[in-house]
């Protein structure tokens, strides 16, 4: 299978957002275990690792305007619907069986980690519903 | 959308990688168009007629007439 320069830009995008995700991540765990930071401070250190996976958001958006091949786009759309509706769905029956007291809490931020997870089943369910090649 | 895409590929001896490079999309969106899974869009169906010079109703069947012939 081919890779078209979009797919390709996207790629290399995606490679270094997780690498910086990383960067963020030990350098934030490492600040508050060792109480370096307080204050606003702190706050900003608690969102910098956040930011990367934002950025992994609009490198998909970008990924879906510079892609010139219509059905590979259209492939995309389908595969980031199926992740979106995967997510918040999971996340909808979650928070209510954690209302009723059924369930742990889970950090917000496991949404974004469905979403990841969606994107594979976006890609099963286009193979299974198109024939496409199975793409993440 | 049922079309003649196939024939008139085979006639020109062309594979889907290279009516692919022609039209500068993927193999994949050809065997998806040819195959019927997916219909293009307006331009990638005038630049498919342009490349084999015949109108697009000469490449793609029309549903609307497709079905009002079964009738």
């Amino acid at each position: 299978m081919t890779f078209s320069a979009a797919s390709k830009r996207y790629n290399w995008r995606v490679v270094c957002l997780s690498l910086l995700y990383v960067a963020f991540l030990f350098a934030a765990i490492y600040a508050f275990n060792h109480q370096l930071l307080h204050g606003a401070v702190a706050y900003g250190a608690a969102i910098l690792p956040a930011l990367p996976i934002i950025g992994i958001f609009g490198a998909m958006g970008r990924y879906l305007v510079e892609e010139q091949d219509e059905y590979i786009r259209m492939l995309t759309v389908r595969q980031t619907l199926w992740a979106t509706g995967f997510a918040l769905s999971v996340a909808t029956i979650w928070g209510f069986l954690e209302s009723f007291d059924l369930v742990g809490h889970i950090d917000a931020y496991y949404v974004a980690v469905l979403w990841f997870g969606g994107l594979g089943l976006g890609s099963c369910m286009n193979k299974l519903t198109l024939g496409a090649p199975v793409r993440c | 959308m049922e079309n003649r895409l196939r024939l008139l590929r085979a006639e020109r001896g062309w594979s889907q990688q290279d009516l692919a490079g022609r039209l500068e999309v993927s193999r994949q969106s050809v065997n998806a168009i040819e195959t019927g899974k997916y219909d293009p869009s307006l331009p990638l169906a005038f630049r498919i007629a342009e490349l084999f010079d015949l109108p697009i109703e000469d490449i793609f069947v029309s549903p609307a007439r497709r079905s009002s012939k079964a009738i």
